[in-house]
């Protein structure tokens, strides 16, 4: 049919190849791994650091505008280079060692909120053929690699010395363990439709309809589930109690200062993009173009747009609505909080999940 | 399953913290005042010590969350399949989930998602 048929107007199989043959040209084997690796890294870290700086930026810029304010505007044209000031100012500030600190725990936080954070970013599909890990249980993995930071804010909460961040990461950890839950579970209830765990395989079953609209109602509760699951996983929004400024100055990450803060800032903003990016991915079709069944000249034309820019574009979108939340809603108490997961979301997606498994059970979806 | 690029992806976020703690210790400045270490406490002398009691509610929910997602772990290989096996994994899967969620009516019903 026309629309399996779609090729990027960036081909990026086509660039790793390239990249492989002009390497094994000019050195031995081994020498082309490890360029290759380094460059993975490179790209990767460069795609983390500046997708960071950019969602720092668009979010002080939307908060901004949701409160009739201008926002950033005087370091560089509307401002744009303000998140590039802020991380060299952070760079240059001192890292600060607070008395009777667990050492150990407290240098050990920041690497392992990081490199959750790093992890579950290699494993999202950015475009066609540009995914660094694509491993056959890649969402399952990628559940596994980013609780892994929920032990980060424990530890740094706990090792700091302060009465605020022990809070703050008590808070944090009761929240992000209670809707991780949800969020499994509307992965699961995504895995049931698409019957495969692999990130990219997921994303070619949708080249047709997106799952969001092929699985009827129990994709949709699914979709919204998450989506509230995840701002509450991202300490955003309505859910932002583990840095609760009025109460707690800034939750975990008080004593943090300098570019130790600057991290947990960093997988913050990250976290918020992994978030989006696994939305995108399940519900939205991952970096497949819109399609009408039947429009053909609408679908050539959605097929011109490479399929990189229909990623981020759709993550934008997930993450704009994210960022109405926080000026929407109102903070919620711990115990609303909690109730809201236990006895409202959690029942919700066990029931979703039936729903779901009775759609494809008897070959409902499209 | 490219277990090469696992790697280089942890090894790439241990470089970035290194490196950016390093650039921040070659380029800070460094001072050293007597009341600089004190924890952060609203601008008061701390009292007494920051590891502190806290609720037992916490560990209630961290023993519910455990069991939830453990059930959550062992239903993905079904999940995998259920376009194969139809109508009969969902009656099979029925049972599990039935278990589970008399332990929740059970730690709903005794209390334990209340925040007291």
């Amino acid at each position: 049919m026309f629309l399996n048929t779609y090729t990027d107007s960036i081909d990026f199989n086509a660039a790793r190849e390239w990249i492989h043959t002009t390497l094994s040209g000019v050195m031995p084997a081994w020498g082309v791994t490890l360029t290759e690796c380094v460059l993975v890294g490179l790209c990767l870290l460069l795609g983390y650091a500046l997708i960071a700086l950019a969602l720092i930026y668009i979010e002080r810029k939307v908060c901004a505008f949701f409160q009739c304010r201008l926002g950033p505007n005087r370091v560089g044209p509307y401002g744009t280079v303000q998140s590039v000031a802020d991380m060299v100012k952070m760079l240059i500030k001192e890292l600060i060692h607070i008395n009777h600190v667990d050492q150990f725990l407290f240098n050990l936080a920041p690497f392992i909120v990081i490199i959750s954070s790093v992890l579950a970013f290699g494993c999202l599909p950015f475009a066609k053929g540009l995914a660094v890990l694509d491993f056959n249980v890649g969402i399952f993995f990628l559940m596994a690699a980013s609780s892994i930071g929920i032990v980060g804010i424990l530890l740094a909460g706990w090792s700091s010395n302060n009465k605020y961040s022990m809070i703050g990461a008590m808070r944090s950890g009761a929240q992000m363990i209670s809707y991780e839950l949800s969020i499994g579970l509307s992965i699961l209830t995504m895995v049931v439709l698409s019957g495969t765990m692999q990130l990219s395989e997921i994303v070619e079953r949708q080249s047709e309809v997106w799952f969001l609209f092929s699985g009827h109602i129990p994709a949709l509760i699914a979709f919204l589930i998450y989506l509230v699951a995840g701002t509450a996983e991202t300490n955003r929004g309505p859910f932002d109690l583990p840095e609760a400024d009025s109460e707690l100055t800034a939750g975990y990450h008080t004593e943090y200062s300098g570019m130790h803060f600057g991290f947990f800032y960093l997988a913050e903003y990250l976290n918020l993009f992994i978030v989006a990016g696994i939305a995108t991915t399940l519900f939205l079709g991952g970096w497949m173009p819109l399609h009408i069944s039947g429009w053909e000249g609408f679908n050539a034309v959605m097929d011109f747009i490479p399929s990189i820019v229909w990623f981020l574009a759709k993550v934008g979108v997930v993450i704009f609505v994210i960022m109405w939340f926080k000026w929407t809603f109102p903070r919620l108490r711990i115990d609303q909080l909690l109730t809201l997961e236990w006895k409202y979301l959690l029942p919700l997606s066990l029931l979703n999940l039936l729903l779901m498994t009775l759609v494809v059970a008897l070959g409902l979806y499209f | 399953m490219d277990l090469t690029l696992l790697l280089v992806v942890i090894i790439t976020a241990i470089f970035l913290v290194v490196a950016a703690l390093g650039l921040d210790w070659l380029l800070s400045p460094r001072s050293f005042n007597k009341q600089k270490g004190e924890p952060y406490e609203c601008g008061i002398p701390t009292r007494g010590r920051s590891w502190m009691q806290f609720r037992v509610g916490y560990y209630l929910f961290a023993i519910l969350f455990l069991i939830f997602d453990v059930e959550a772990m062992f239903m993905f290989p079904w999940a995998v399949i259920v376009r194969e096996v139809g109508v009969a994994g969902l009656i099979n899967i029925l049972f599990f989930l039935l278990i589970l969620v008399l332990g929740l009516a059970y730690a709903w019903k005794k209390g334990a998602l209340e925040w007291k």
